[in-house]
């Protein structure tokens, strides 16, 4: 490996110039990196090169692939909206492998535990390296430094920022669709793979160089309503089978039984209604994880005993947001990822149930997005820093185990929360430095523990409004040392030189990296 | 130190194990000692777990060992407990490896505390204890009896020794199961020299039980120099015991309060436990009286179903209007339920002030009757009023002199 020349960034992180031989901006400070110059613009293509019936089908994905010039170093994107139930991303790269092809590179909106059959594809060179997050196998495998090249970490909102501006260039996405029409035009909202959206796909469906949608329910022109566009579409494939149904449900979509975690999600609910963040006509961004949902329960009971109700919901969508939604307790979710088919189901049916896309919801480089418009965001994160700084890609061993998701866009919520455990098996969440940086402290408002709740000195208006509560309010610098007086003070995680992935900032900026594993 | 084995085991290693640790020890004849660990927090505390390793083998005078710990995230009173179990097999050394007591355990119980909940825990689970006590329970039970195998009792009342040093209790009252006797006499060398408010003796259907466990505790206590005394809150399980409740509730100053295990009484009596617990409503009531006659507390039965959040609160009403004055849980969500239902509503606080002020009205004025509006009430209404309002003030729920006292005492 050459070597490479670090600068430290913003945040004191040593970071890379240059990353996969090209080069790269540090961070620089949140908003402080301003953009110029235009837009990445994908070719311009004619009608006349295109079927005149609009029927762009062909027989195979291999066909596909073939046709849109699968070939050595391309870069090759797919989308989660499958999640752990995900076929066609392991299809590709079976493909690939038959084919020959070498040194892709992978461009998935996110990767699931389903994936760790590529990991042959990254021992063999068909896949080269990964940008996107890397959970469970993968990310161990990553954390080894046993792949080729660095892996790219990005949020939802940096993955849309990097296509439009140019940074990853896909010369081939692979679109899976729960419902398309020969034309291209398609939606996740009908059939047995249904999973609701198909935002993750928006970037790759406007600025990929050749586009290809793969259905399982292929159905006469039009296919309504079109969530990704035939014009943007080269081919179409129809297959048997995109996805196991069961697994696509998200496994985190059930509000916890943990009685710790339950308390997280009440204490964390309890300084939502002391400060007045729930208002009537407020909005809320609700996770997928099962302190998040329960969070979300809690709301609903404050809310009905208030009679009050929110004006919009934003984020993963599931049952118990639905329930809000069709009581009345919420005028609209603005999903941005399905987690059940209680969701699918009212996305097609509620006109008040709206899909949206990390264009709408979190590109940082467009005229604004909805993120900041919300007025609370519960989060999670694996660490905590006593500079409220957090980590949500690495444990504290270091090992790569998580995705941003849209984690990092939601920072710019009005206020942001992360009830989390104190420690987790001896494992303190609370501690002196993050391992790995993925959101600046300065975003980060409160962090509620089950042995107390610590609010970021820069939100005075909080500590106001919190005067007189018998919420347990402490300092986060108390939290660490009682996280260190049950745990013990841990030693630091041993890691080598290398740089095994890097953590890039909503602008593209280079936030963190992640080492190789001792 | 005479030899009893050579290879011993102790604790539980497990993909779904959490904050505990697995040990097996072998005593080599030469070699010094050699630890294979296996941790999931070995790049942030393994060494220092090593070094607790070496510090207990040194503790104990054991100079050749092979161990091997696999440690699933345990904390170090957990660690600790597992390698003496192990060593208490092959030895029969008579020193016990103790950690600090920490500085927020060192709190005491007073006899006439709230009870309302009190939170069952496995004794041989330490995952369960480290975040008991940030539920807010009234008391935190561990349990040496029917959580834990007859094989684990040793491992038990080890961990349990060490938790009540080192775990954070928050404030609740720190109580411990113990067995039934003569087991359960063993159990106290382990517990009440670490601060143990509140002692449950579970099967109870003598004085003599009481009496022997008494003993054992007062023994306990001057050899430890404690001059703290140990409350106890006898259980009463069997029909037997039910019919003896009385004596049992006098038997000692000591005894705060008496429970009710409904789960063993019904398979005395040969019933089957129900919701409406109608099968056991004589032996609740009888129970109840006992208590009220004695002066303590009667304490209720734990409601199984955890799930059930509707079931329990229909429950508790049932229990706090048959006169008992807490309930035990055997999860941390029922906790606030139990509260919620135990705790006197504004309404009852509300009337129970308005009697009371037309009480120290009457009494000012020299009156003999004390009315209410045109209602007149007795005085048996003014005694219940007057332990409402008290209980209110005592949980802050309406301030310590409210304004309405203008009592002066007669002379």
């Amino acid at each position: 490996m050459p070597e490479t020349k670090l600068a430290k960034n913003a945040v004191g992180r040593s970071v890379p110039l240059e990353i996969n031989g090209k080069p790269v901006i540090p961070y620089k400070g949140v908003g402080k990196h301003n953009v110029a110059g235009a837009k990445h613009g994908p070719k311009i293509n004619t009608c006349k090169d295109f079927p005149s019936d609009g029927n762009k089908r062909v027989g195979t994905l291999k066909e596909a692939l073939k046709k849109a010039g699968l070939k050595d170093g391309m870069t090759v994107s797919t989308h989660h909206h499958f999640r752990n139930g995900d076929l066609l991303a392991n299809q590709l790269f079976d493909i690939a492998k038959e084919m020959g092809v070498k040194d892709l590179r992978w461009f998935p909106s996110a990767s699931f535990p389903c994936h760790e059959h590529l990991i042959q594809y990254l021992e063999d060179g068909t896949i080269h390296h990964i940008e996107g997050s890397m959970n469970g196998a993968l990310g161990r495998f990553a954390s080894q430094g046993k792949m080729k090249g660095v892996g790219v970490l990005r949020s939802h909102g940096g993955r849309y920022q990097a296509v439009q501006d140019g940074e990853v260039k896909i010369d081939i996405a692979v679109i899976g669709a729960a419902c398309a029409d020969s034309f291209g035009n398609s939606n996740g909202l009908y059939g047995d793979s249904a999973t609701g959206l198909l935002g993750f796909a928006l970037a790759d469906s406007q600025y990929a160089d050749k586009v290809i949608v793969v259905t399982d329910n292929m159905v006469p022109f039009p296919c309504v309503p079109w969530q990704i566009q035939g014009n943007y579409v080269d081919y179409t494939v129809e297959v048997d089978k995109l996805g196991d149904p069961e697994k696509i449900i998200s496994g985190t979509t059930r509000i916890t039984k943990s009685p710790d975690r339950l308390l997280l999600a009440e204490m964390t609910a309890k300084f939502c209604d002391e400060t007045g963040i729930i208002h009537n006509g407020f909005s809320f961004q609700s996770g997928a994880g099962g302190t998040s949902l329960a969070v979300g329960e809690y709301f609903k009971k404050i809310m009905q005993k208030k009679g009050i109700k929110a004006r919009f919901a934003r984020g993963g969508s599931n049952k118990y947001l639905v329930s809000m939604l069709e009581e009345g307790l919420i005028d609209y979710i603005l999903d941005g990822q399905t987690f059940d088919l209680e969701g699918v189901r009212s996305m097609a049916e509620n006109p008040g149930h709206v899909w949206t896309s990390p264009f709408t919801s979190y590109n940082y480089h467009g005229k604004g997005n909805f993120a900041g418009m919300v007025d609370v965001a519960i989060l999670g994160a694996t660490e905590v820093d006593v500079n409220f700084n957090a980590n949500v890609v690495t444990h504290s061993d270091g090992y790569l185990l998580h995705g941003i998701g849209g984690w990092q866009n939601c920072l710019f919520s009005k206020t942001v929360i992360l009830p989390i455990p104190l420690f987790r098996d001896r494992i303190p969440v609370v501690v002196d430095e993050v391992t790995t940086l993925c959101g600046p402290g300065e975003l980060i408002d409160v962090i509620v523990t089950e042995r107390g709740i610590a609010v970021n000195p820069l939100r005075t208006d909080l500590l106001e409004k919190l005067k007189g509560s018998d919420l347990p309010i402490k300092s986060i610098n108390e939290l660490k040392d009682e996280a260190e007086k049950i745990c013990g003070k841990p030693e630091k995680a041993h890691f080598d030189d290398q740089i095994i992935a890097v953590v890039k900032w909503v602008d593209g900026t280079v936030l963190d990296v992640v080492k190789k594993v001792r | 130190m005479k030899r009893q084995q050579n290879i011993a085991e102790a604790g539980i290693a497990g993909p779904k194990v959490r904050s505990d640790c697995y040990v097996r020890l072998e005593l080599t004849e030469k070699g010094g000692i050699r630890i294979n660990l296996d941790s999931k927090v070995k790049s942030l505390y393994g060494s220092s777990i090593e070094q607790l390793c070496s510090n207990v083998f040194e503790f104990f005078g054991i100079d050749n060992v092979k161990l091997t710990l696999k440690d699933s995230g345990a904390l170090p009173f957990t660690i600790s407990a597992r390698l003496e179990a192990t060593v208490r097999q092959i030895s029969d050394t008579g020193k016990e490896f103790i950690p600090d007591m920490i500085d927020e355990n060192k709190y005491p119980s007073v006899r006439d505390r709230f009870r309302f909940s009190r939170l069952y825990l496995p004794g041989n689970n330490p995952k369960m204890m480290l975040n008991a006590g940030v539920h807010n329970p009234d008391g935190i039970i561990l349990d040496l009896e029917d959580s834990v195998a007859p094989t684990k009792k040793m491992e038990a009342r080890l961990l349990v020794r060490n938790a009540l040093r080192q775990v954070n209790f928050y404030g609740s009252e720190r109580m411990v199961r113990i067995n039934q006797l003569p087991d359960g006499l063993e159990d106290l060398k382990y517990i009440i020299p670490h601060n143990v408010h509140v002692v449950l003796i579970p099967k109870c259907e003598n004085v003599s039980q009481i009496k022997q466990v008494e003993k054992e505790i007062n023994n306990l206590n001057k050899k430890h120099e404690i001059r703290q005394g140990v409350f106890l809150m006898p259980i009463i399980e069997t029909a037997l015991g039910v019919e003896k409740a009385f004596e049992i509730a006098s038997a000692s100053e000591n005894i705060v309060a008496l429970a009710i295990g409904l789960e063993d009484l019904t398979a005395d009596l040969g019933v089957i436990r129900t919701n409406e617990a109608t099968e056991t409503l004589y032996a609740r009531t009888r129970l109840v009286n006992a208590c009220k006659a004695a002066g303590i507390q009667a304490i209720d039965s734990v409601f199984s179903d955890v799930g059930d959040m509707e079931g329990l609160r229909q429950n508790v009403k049932v229990s706090k209007s048959l006169g008992f004055e807490g309930m035990g849980c055997i999860h941390p969500r029922q906790i606030s339920i139990i509260h919620e239902c135990f705790v006197p509503s504004k309404e009852e606080i509300e009337k129970a002030q308005k009697i009371m002020d037309a009480f120290y009205t009457a009494r000012e004025k020299g009156l003999g009757v004390v009315a209410v509006g045109s209602k007149m009430i007795d005085l048996p209404v003014v005694k219940r009023a007057e332990k409402t309002v008290n209980l209110a003030i005592k949980l802050g729920m309406i301030p310590e002199k409210p304004q309405t006292s203008t009592f002066k005492p007669q002379t």
